[in-house]
């Protein structure tokens, strides 16, 4: 057995101030990117993202096709040195109209968020902050939108505005700005009533003050986490009124028509449905990863 | 000037109740119910209650948090209740509140400094390097170190949190501050820290103070002068130990019987009230402890006693010390 003698020990010493902390003072936002950075699947959804990203700005340009020339000579040709990932029936660069569809699909995406965003965080604002009757008329008007399907207010939209781009995210826009509104109205109701904001009236700040200071950068993560999810499903929608045939014009590109004119000749030319729906795939894979990651990463009830 | 700092008169706080299809007017609660009190230049005016019985209110009235349905808040022979939108901006730089919950009343998203320096930018002090030299120094004086200001709530703990909210409604040098709860939300050795800051500042400031409590010993330990609430009123006010010593409402002595005595060899007279608070938004005609009260009379049920001063500096609401 080992003797214990008190010359086994010596006194510890501290060097300097042991009140110290060490950990860096991180914002909410560093914080946010720090935890996002830890979860391996949102890294790999943002990653793949950006290069989603930019091949869709340079991926045309790498070949010498464009979206709509024809070539009969070459038609139906398999993926190979020539043409990436094959040729339609017309003879039709697929990579360059591959990456024609992401552009449509990022393009749309991106737009109808920013639309949903402002629309819906000024309209759930104003109702938020006035209350009262404003707040009444305001939420009957949505129920009254929500109650539409929005089948029917797309197919109605593009018989009057004709199919296009354009009427697809007035379509979406028209719809999709509802979630936001009523999230956004949610939040500020119950973030006026905290009391941070009670005590910064007190300390005499005005309404603007408030509201930039107290009430927008609080509620600006959760409007973050239902954007990254906006993006996704206005990708969906579009590929699948292009893909039921209400979407782009051809000879446009869309990632919808791609799969839906691959579909038709699946059994000889499985290329033609494999390639578009696999670039589908990984972007509505990767948007909704990296908005799973933000959730948990924004979300201050896991913070840790 | 006079001695008195703040002189509240009459002061009412009724929230309206809304029933049916139309949102009509159905009723009031009536949270504060003719309340008033003055509290004189640099001492400590306690007021105690139990819960619901509208001490937050008044306190919240008094700057004008929520408008006061009637009454006058006297403040510096200014009625504040009067004072426009933007006068009464003005002079919040000189009534400042500090809250019950230190962990909702911090902006999560703002360091300490941030959250320090609002007031000042908010009445128009910009120059940064002013700021800092008055963040810093207050967060010295609240006992604080200068080098936390850059970090943020969450990073303190709940009695270094109420530390900033006190820096907070003092940085901008006011002359009333009003507690509502200050320590209620601490643990108890953190408790007596924070009323030591509290009675420090007063003396290094010339602070006067409003403080509301349910603790009957906190109270006691940091009041000039105590106002005892009670569904919506005041029934009794009078300097701190006198009040303690010799109760006259039976409400407080009901109320004072129930602290505990550190003394297990000591019985103590317990006076157990029947029943519960009757509803504010449906207060009896008469007194509103007459249904509970152990000495009450056909009077007190028909009659609302007043506040009277029935002694120099002690005023009570209850018809046994009418006098005629």
């Amino acid at each position: 057995m080992q003797t214990v003698t008190p010359d086994k020990f010596k006194p510890a010493t501290h060097a300097g101030n042991k009140e110290r902390v060490v950990r860096k003072s991180l914002s909410y936002w560093a914080d946010a990117w720090r935890r996002l950075k830890k979860n391996k699947l949102a890294t790999f959804g943002l990653i793949v993202l950006s290069l989603l990203a930019i091949f869709a700005i340079i991926g045309p340009f790498i070949q010498p096709y464009d979206y709509q020339s024809q070539d009969y000579a070459a038609r139906n040709i398999a993926p190979g040195t020539a043409h990436w990932f094959g040729t339609d029936d017309l003879g039709r660069d697929q990579w360059v109209r591959v990456w024609w569809g992401v552009r449509i699909s990022l393009f749309i995406g991106i737009i109808s968020a920013a639309l949903d965003f402002t629309i819906g965080v000024l309209y759930g604002g104003i109702s938020a902050y006035f209350g009262g009757r404003v707040d009444d008329i305001m939420q009957r008007i949505i129920e009254i939108l929500m109650g539409l399907p929005y089948m029917i207010i797309v197919i109605l939209l593009m018989m009057v505005m004709g199919p296009g781009i354009f009427t697809i995210i007035v379509a979406l826009a028209a719809v999709g700005w509802v979630g936001m509104a009523r999230l956004v109205r949610g939040q500020m109701l119950s973030l006026k009533e905290q009391e941070y904001v009670l005590a910064a009236r007190t300390l005499g700040a005005s309404s603007w003050r408030i509201i930039l200071r107290h009430l927008i950068p609080n509620a600006l993560g959760i409007i973050i986490i239902n954007v990254t999810f906006t993006v996704p499903g206005a990708i969906f929608a579009e590929a699948f009124l292009s893909f039921i045939g209400l979407g782009i014009k051809p000879p446009m590109a869309s990632l919808g028509s791609l799969v839906n004119d691959g579909m038709q000749v699946m059994r000889n030319y499985p290329y033609r449905l494999l390639c578009p729906s696999i670039v589908f795939s990984l972007i509505m894979l990767s948007f909704n990863l990296l908005g799973d990651g933000l959730r948990d990463a924004l979300d201050p009830r896991l913070r840790k | 000037m006079s001695d008195v700092l703040l002189d509240v008169r009459h002061l009412k706080k009724y929230f309206e109740l809304r029933g049916g299809l139309l949102h009509r007017v159905t009723g009031h609660v009536k949270a504060v119910d003719d309340v008033s009190f003055s509290v004189r230049r640099g001492e400590t005016f306690g007021i105690v209650g139990e819960s619901g019985c509208g001490k937050s209110t008044t306190g919240r009235t008094l700057l004008r948090l929520l408008e006061p349905t009637e009454g006058q808040v006297v403040f510096d022979g200014v009625d504040l209740a009067k004072l426009g939108r933007e006068e009464m901006r003005q002079k919040r730089r000189e009534i400042q509140m500090v809250f019950q919950d230190p962990y909702a009343s911090l902006n999560p998203r703002m360091t300490v400094a941030d959250i320090l320096a609002e007031p000042l930018r908010a009445h128009g002090i910009t120059d940064r390097a002013e700021v800092d030299r008055r963040v810093s120094q207050i967060l010295t004086a609240c006992g604080l170190s200068a080098e936390q200001a850059r970090r943020y709530p969450h990073e303190f703990s709940g009695g270094q949190r109420q530390r900033v909210g006190i820096a907070r409604a003092l940085v901008l040098n006011p002359k009333l501050i009003v507690a509502d709860e200050p320590v209620s939300a601490l643990d108890v050795s953190i408790q007596s820290q924070i009323l030591n800051l509290l009675q420090d500042l007063q003396g290094e400031f010339g602070l006067t103070y409003v403080f509301i409590s349910h603790d009957l010993s906190v109270v006691r330990h940091i009041s000039d002068r105590v106002g005892v609430m009670y569904l919506g009123r005041m029934v009794e006010v009078g300097d701190a130990e006198t009040l303690y010593n010799r109760p006259l409402h039976p409400y407080t002595q009901s109320l004072l019987a129930a602290v505990p005595i550190p003394d297990p060899t000591q019985r103590r007279q317990r006076v157990l009230l029947q029943g519960d608070v009757p509803s504010p938004a449906n207060p009896p005609k008469g007194c509103a402890f007459a249904q509970r009260c152990p000495q009450a009379t056909d009077h007190c049920h028909q009659v609302r006693p007043e506040l009277q001063e029935i002694e120099p500096d002690r005023q009570v609401a209850c018809h046994l010390y009418e006098v005629s």
